[in-house]
């Protein structure tokens, strides 16, 4: 896509948020409020759809963010107790996520694995595993609340009167996609990625190991999945739950898919999806609202609004030719 | 009957594996790894009892895994049992809870309808891949997702017991499948004739040949003038029908609820599990079966691994993940091979 073109996408989407955003007002619905829930619900997955752009980019595909996001947010939560600070246990959660990373890497670099399966396996390991650590740290079942304290909570700002909450990590995961555009548009590495997964036999030639660039780019997704799936007990919910990415990882990749593997496009994405989950919480918190829309049809919002994008935005798009596939030398 | 040997060592080995790695999970967490497994196996397969158990778990899971199975063997990759799967068990207590027919039909057509409603839920997926090329890893994530909270819409309200908050309007007696013993009725012949019947539309039919031929060589299919809509058609449209299939056999054939509980408690995972299931059966529906069995086994035996030691049951799901990651990798096996063959 030409970067004109991108441009013009960019500001149809702004006018598009901002006239959404001003019928929400009229309805009655607090503004503030909502973007503030739209910005919690976007971190997590704009950080998961640009990790996973990056290792896309190489040639691996990982559709078991889902599984990392409910391994890490309750190994976060641990790590936070441990080190007594909520910030540790965002990094550590992020590094938790790396080494997650790292392994299905292995896995699919050196054991050549069928990717979309070893991912689904992530999935389901999770998903046994998640409530498997809650029972044994904790030993209650399914659910921990921990102390308040521990939280890491979005920074107050005061702009033109209005009092706004915006969290250091939504920042920052807005800085680390216009980095990852950088990194494999600007620099030698970026084209060794993107090499890796359109042509990895030219990499190969160059002397430039396949296996080792698509590892990092593993590395490097699982981190910023870990790092999301971290967020959301500690920056966002104040508990870790046995289900509490409710399908984020899957929505982060639909983010993926939507934005063609470009990491600004992937923000503005998870954006749009974010919005959609932020909107259906403050329905379900807005009196006068609350008693109109039924709950769970606007629990649903959030999944009919990604199948639409979907089905909208699909087409035209082109992925690179390796991906998903293991390289094996000739 | 060589060639159907390797991929059973393969899923042994596989199942090795996920046992290995499941006891180190234990052991760094301070249980007794030997302890639990034989509490384990003793529950699951000890007595008449625990095997008859171990069965009615395995029910549900033989055709979810045939969900996921006919999906892979069009080169598809159908994780949408799960939401299927609800809608099933809705439309089994449609009919099976709200309307009177008569003894013998009644159970036949509250299943039927439960098929029914699984396979209308698998279309949009199938329609997206056609129509838009949306993939439908995504998709049916996102419908599995809308399906839970429909379905709990409808539990909490229209198709509530009245009176009792916690469960839906149960299957009518005239609805329910004969108890054969424990909590196994009879909807068990039922899933093993859907599983047979699939695999004779796969390998004995023009159209499941079709299928096969689409998923294996998408481009020899096109020479042979296959239509690939219809084999996505087709896959998707039997993944549903088995999927529902799965959910209505909770409702009409799993004592003592006859129900769905308010939360999806007792359907949760049942979609998912079908995946590692069908994969350890070699994406074959007869293959389905014996791995069904083995996992239901699993999941029966893992409530005495928790009763007796303490293990959280969940770990179960564990050793499926780590058994389908091992599965994924043919270099295991590939190493495993050379090493007997030099």
């Amino acid at each position: 896509m030409k970067p004109i073109r991108r441009l013009q996408w960019y500001l149809v989407g702004i006018v598009l948020t901002l006239a959404m955003m001003y019928i929400i007002s009229l309805a009655g619905l607090g503004l503030a409020g909502l973007i503030e829930t739209g910005l919690l619900a976007m971190t997590p997955l704009a950080l998961a759809a640009v990790g996973e752009c990056l290792n896309e980019q190489a040639g691996t595909i990982n559709v078991g963010m889902e599984g990392i996001f409910l391994i890490t947010a309750v190994l976060g939560v641990y790590w936070a107790e441990v080190f007594e600070s909520g910030l540790w246990g965002l990094l550590l959660g992020a590094a938790t996520g790396a080494f997650i990373g790292l392994v299905f890497g292995l896995v699919c670099v050196y054991g050549k694995a069928n990717q979309v399966v070893a991912g689904m396996g992530l999935n389901i390991f999770a998903l046994g595993f998640g409530p498997y650590l809650l029972m044994s740290i904790w030993a209650f079942p399914g659910i921990h609340v921990f102390r308040h304290e521990l939280m890491f909570l979005p920074q107050q700002f005061t702009i033109w009167g209005a009092s706004f909450a915006i969290s250091a990590v939504t920042v920052a995961a807005i800085i680390i996609a216009v980095l990852a555009y950088l990194l494999l548009h600007r620099t030698l590495l970026g084209i060794r990625i993107r090499a890796a997964g359109e042509n990895p036999i030219a990499v190969d030639v160059a002397g430039v190991s396949v296996g080792h660039v698509r590892l990092l780019m593993c590395v490097v997704g699982g981190a910023l999945a870990g790092l999301g799936g971290a967020f959301m007990p500690l920056a966002w919910f104040g508990a870790a739950t046995k289900e509490i990415s409710a399908g984020r990882g899957f929505i982060a990749l639909a983010a993926v898919v939507f934005a063609g593997l470009d990491p600004l496009l992937a923000l503005v994405a998870a954006f749009i999806f974010g919005f959609a989950e932020g909107l259906a919480f403050t329905v379900v918190v807005t009196p006068g609202v609350k008693e109109v829309v039924p709950f769970y049809f606007v629990q649903m919002a959030p999944y009919v609004v990604t199948l639409l994008i979907l089905t909208a935005a699909i087409g035209g798009k082109r992925f690179p030719r390796a991906s998903g596939k293991p390289y094996v030398r000739e | 009957m060589a060639a159907a040997v390797r991929p059973m060592t393969e899923s042994a080995v596989a199942v090795v594996i996920g046992l290995v790695a499941g006891a180190l999970l234990m052991l760094a967490f301070g249980y007794d790894p030997v302890q639990a497994y034989v509490w384990l196996f003793v529950g699951a397969f000890g007595s008449t009892a625990g095997i008859l158990e171990s069965l009615a778990f395995a029910t549900p899971l033989m055709v979810t895994a045939v969900t996921f199975a006919v999906g892979v063997r069009a080169a598809l990759f159908n994780i949408g049992a799960e939401g299927q799967m609800y809608l099933g068990a809705i439309g089994a207590i449609i009919v099976g809870g709200t309307m009177l027919l008569p003894a013998g039909i009644h159970p036949i057509a509250a299943t039927i309808f439960g098929m029914c409603l699984g396979a209308l839920w698998a279309l949009p997926a199938a329609i997206l891949k056609i129509w838009r090329g949306v993939h439908e890893v995504v998709s049916t994530i996102m419908l599995n997702w809308i399906a839970f909270y429909f379905v709990t819409f409808l539990v909490r309200t229209y198709l509530g017991e009245p009176g009792r908050a916690e469960r839906a309007i149960p299957a009518l007696p005239t609805a329910r499948y004969p108890v054969l013993g424990e909590t196994l009725t009879a909807i068990i012949f039922v899933v093993l004739a859907f599983c047979v019947a699939v695999a004779i539309l796969l390998w004995r039919t023009g159209i499941g040949f079709e299928l096969r031929l689409v998923g294996d060589n998408p481009e020899a299919a096109k020479y042979a003038g296959a239509s690939s809509s219809r084999a996505i058609l087709l896959s998707f449209a039997v993944g549903g029908l088995a999927a529902g299939l799965a959910g209505a056999s909770q409702v009409l054939g799993r004592p003592p609820s006859w129900t769905i509980y308010a939360t999806l408690g007792n359907l949760l995972n049942l979609g998912f599990d079908g995946i590692g299931v069908a994969l350890i059966g070699r994406n074959h529906p007869v293959g389905g079966v014996f791995a069904a069995i083995f996992y239901g086994g699993l999941m029966n035996g893992g409530r005495y691994m928790e009763y007796h030691v303490g293990v959280a049951s969940e770990l179960v799901d564990a050793i499926n993940g780590i058994i389908v990651i091992a599965l994924a990798m043919p270099e295991i096996f590939a190493i495993i091979r050379r090493r007997r063959e030099s």
